[in-house]
C-alpha cells in the first residue's frame, strides 16, 4: 500500500499557500502572474527557515494563503453541488473553516520541505488564467512538477489552484470534503464542525 | 494462462521463458481492459469494483495499521543520511536496467540511450550506491511495463486495489506482472545477489513511509474517506506520469462558477 507513496508525492499534500509582494489591480499578465507564485514560493521558503515551532508556523500559513489565495473560489469548488442548498450564513462560516483547515493540513508537510527549493520555469495563458510550473528540487530524489494556477477573477491576482505532479488540489479536496458530508448524513453544520478540528 | 503457471511452478531454460513471455502479452492482450460508458467515470473515476476494492482496502489499511503505523519518522531519524541515500541510490541503479528494456519496448530510443548513460555512470564512478549521473543532467526517469502497454495504446481499465500494493489500474496491475519478468538483472546476476535489488527497492520504501509519516497517515487514517483520497490521488499522479488525460475530464474554468457569500 505504501507503493505509490514515493517522496514526491508528498507534496501534494505539502503546499497550498501562496503569496507575493502587493500587486496592482490591473487585467492579469505573464509577468504578474510569475510574480504571485515567485512571491510565494519566497514567502513559504522564508517561513520554513524561520524555525519556528508547527503551531506557530500554520498561523503564518492561514497569513499568507487568506491574502493571496482565492479562498472564497477554493471554498466554492469544495463545496461543489451541495454548496447550493447552503445559506448565506453556512458559505461564509464553511469559508473560513476551509481555510483553516487548508492552512492546518498544508502547512504540516512543510517539514519535508526543509532543504529544498522550487524553482519557477515558465508561465503560459491558458483560456481565461495562467499557469506557472514550477520545479521543486529535493535532496536525493528526481526533481518534479509543481503547477500553480492564477486568475484575476477577483480583481487582482489570486492562485485558485495547484497541481504536485498532476495532482489538482481542487479536486483532492472536494473529494474529502463530500466525503466529510456523508459522514454526517448531509448536515452542512455538522461537516463544519469537524472541519474546524480537521487538517 | 496455463503457460504461466508452468513457469511460476520453475522453467528453467530462456526458451521457455521467452515462450512463457509471448503467451502472456497475448493473454494480456485477449484479456483487455474494461473501458466506462458515457457517464459511468464521473471525475474521470471508472470504478465497477468498488465493493471489492474497499474490502481489500480495509486490508491494506489494516497490515499498515499493525506494521508501520505511529512509528513516526523512527527508522528514518535513525539512519544517516549517507545511508539513506545509499538504499536509494542502489535500489535506482538496480532498476534502471528494467527502465531501459520498457523504454526500448516503447522505442523511446533517446530516453533509453539517457538510462544506459546514467546506468553506466553510476555503476562505476557511482559505485552503485551513489547518482553522480544527476549531477550531470541524467536524472532519474524510470518506466515499467504499465507504461509501455499505455505506449501501445491500451486503455488504463477499472480502477483496482491491490492486496499489500494498493492503488492500480487494470494496464498497471498487468505491467506489474508481465515486470517479474522484465528485470534482465533477474537473468544475468546469479541469487542471491540478484535479490539485492528488489530488497533495496523494498527498503527504500519503508525509509521514504517513515520519513513522511505524517503525511502518509493523514490520508490512511484522517481523511473521511481514505480509499477515495488514494483513488484520486493514484489515478491523478499516474495519468500525469504518462501524459494521459482523465476520461470525462472537467475543465476547471475560474469564471464558471458561482462563488457568491463564500
Amino acid at each position: 500500500m505504501d507503493q505509490f507513496f514515493t517522496r514526491r508525492h508528498f507534496l501534494t499534500i505539502a503546499g497550498a499557500l501562496t503569496v507575493a509582494a502587493p500587486l496592482p489591480a490591473w487585467a492579469l499578465n505573464d509577468s504578474q502572474a510569475r510574480g504571485l507564485v515567485e512571491g510565494l514560493v519566497g514567502q513559504v521558503n522564508s517561513v520554513i527557515a524561520s524555525g519556528k515551532s508547527p503551531g506557530a508556523m500554520y498561523g503564518d500559513f492561514e497569513r499568507i494563503f487568506r491574502r493571496y489565495a482565492d479562498t472564497s473560489y477554493i471554498a466554492a469548488y469544495a463545496m461543489g453541488a451541495d454548496g447550493r442548498s447552503a445559506s448565506a450564513a453556512q458559505k461564509k462560516a464553511f469559508t473560513d473553516a476551509f481555510t483553516g483547515y487548508i492552512s492546518r493540513k498544508y502547512g504540516s508537510r512543510f517539514r519535508e520541505f526543509i532543504g529544498g527549493r522550487l524553482e519557477v520555469q515558465g508561465v503560459r495563458a491558458v483560456k481565461n488564467y495562467y499557469e506557472v510550473k514550477t520545479m521543486a528540487y529535493l535532496k536525493g530524489q528526481a526533481p518534479f512538477e509543481v503547477t500553480f494556477h492564477v486568475s484575476d477573477r477577483a480583481g487582482k491576482p489570486l492562485m485558485f489552484n495547484m497541481f504536485i505532479e498532476g495532482i489538482n488540489m481542487l479536486l483532492t479536496e472536494r473529494t474529502e470534503v463530500g466525503a466529510m458530508l456523508d459522514r454526517r448524513r448531509g448536515n452542512i453544520d455538522a461537516m463544519i464542525a469537524d472541519l474546524r478540528k480537521a487538517g | 494462462m496455463i503457460g504461466f503457471q508452468r513457469f511460476l511452478l520453475g522453467a528453467k531454460d530462456m526458451t521457455a521463458r521467452r515462450g512463457v513471455l509471448a503467451s502472456l502479452m497475448v493473454a494480456i492482450v485477449l484479456a483487455g481492459c474494461s473501458t466506462p460508458g458515457p457517464g459511468e467515470a464521473p471525475d474521470g473515476i471508472w470504478d465497477p469494483q468498488e465493493g471489492t476494492n474497499r474490502r481489500i482496502h480495509d486490508f491494506n489499511r489494516r497490515v499498515d495499521e499493525r506494521l508501520l503505523k505511529d512509528n513516526g519518522t523512527g527508522l528514518s531519524d535513525g539512519l544517516p543520511q549517507g545511508t539513506k541515500l545509499a538504499v536509494a541510490g542502489f535500489a535506482d541503479t538496480a532498476g534502471t536496467p528494467q527502465t531501459i528494456v520498457n523504454q526500448l519496448l516503447q522505442l523511446r530510443l533517446w530516453r533509453a540511450t539517457k538510462n544506459t548513460l546514467r546506468f553506466a555512470l553510476n555503476t562505476t564512478v557511482g559505485l552503485t550506491v551513489m547518482d553522480p549521473a544527476s549531477e550531470w543532467g541524467l536524472v532519474e526517469d524510470t518506466s515499467d511495463f504499465g507504461e509501455t502497454l499505455a505506449v501501445w495504446g491500451l486503455p488504463e481499465g477499472a480502477y483496482v486495489e491491490l492486496p499489500l500494493l494498493g492503488p492500480s489500474t487494470e494496464r498497471d496491475a498487468t505491467g506489474r506482472v508481465v515486470d517479474l519478468f522484465t528485470n534482465p538483472i533477474s537473468y544475468i546476476v546469479p541469487a542471491p545477489e540478484r535479490y539485492l535489488g528488489p530488497a533495496a527497492n523494498i527498503a527504500d520504501k519503508l525509509i521514504s513511509r517513515s520519513e513522511y509519516s505524517d503525511t502518509v497517515e493523514s490520508v490512511l487514517y484522517d481523511s473521511a474517506d481514505s480509499y477515495a483520497q488514494m483513488r484520486l490521488i493514484y489515478l491523478q499522479n499516474r495519468r500525469f506520469e504518462l501524459g494521459e488525460t482523465a476520461p470525462e475530464a472537467e475543465e476547471i474554468d475560474p469564471m464558471a462558477l458561482d462563488t457568491s457569500g463564500f
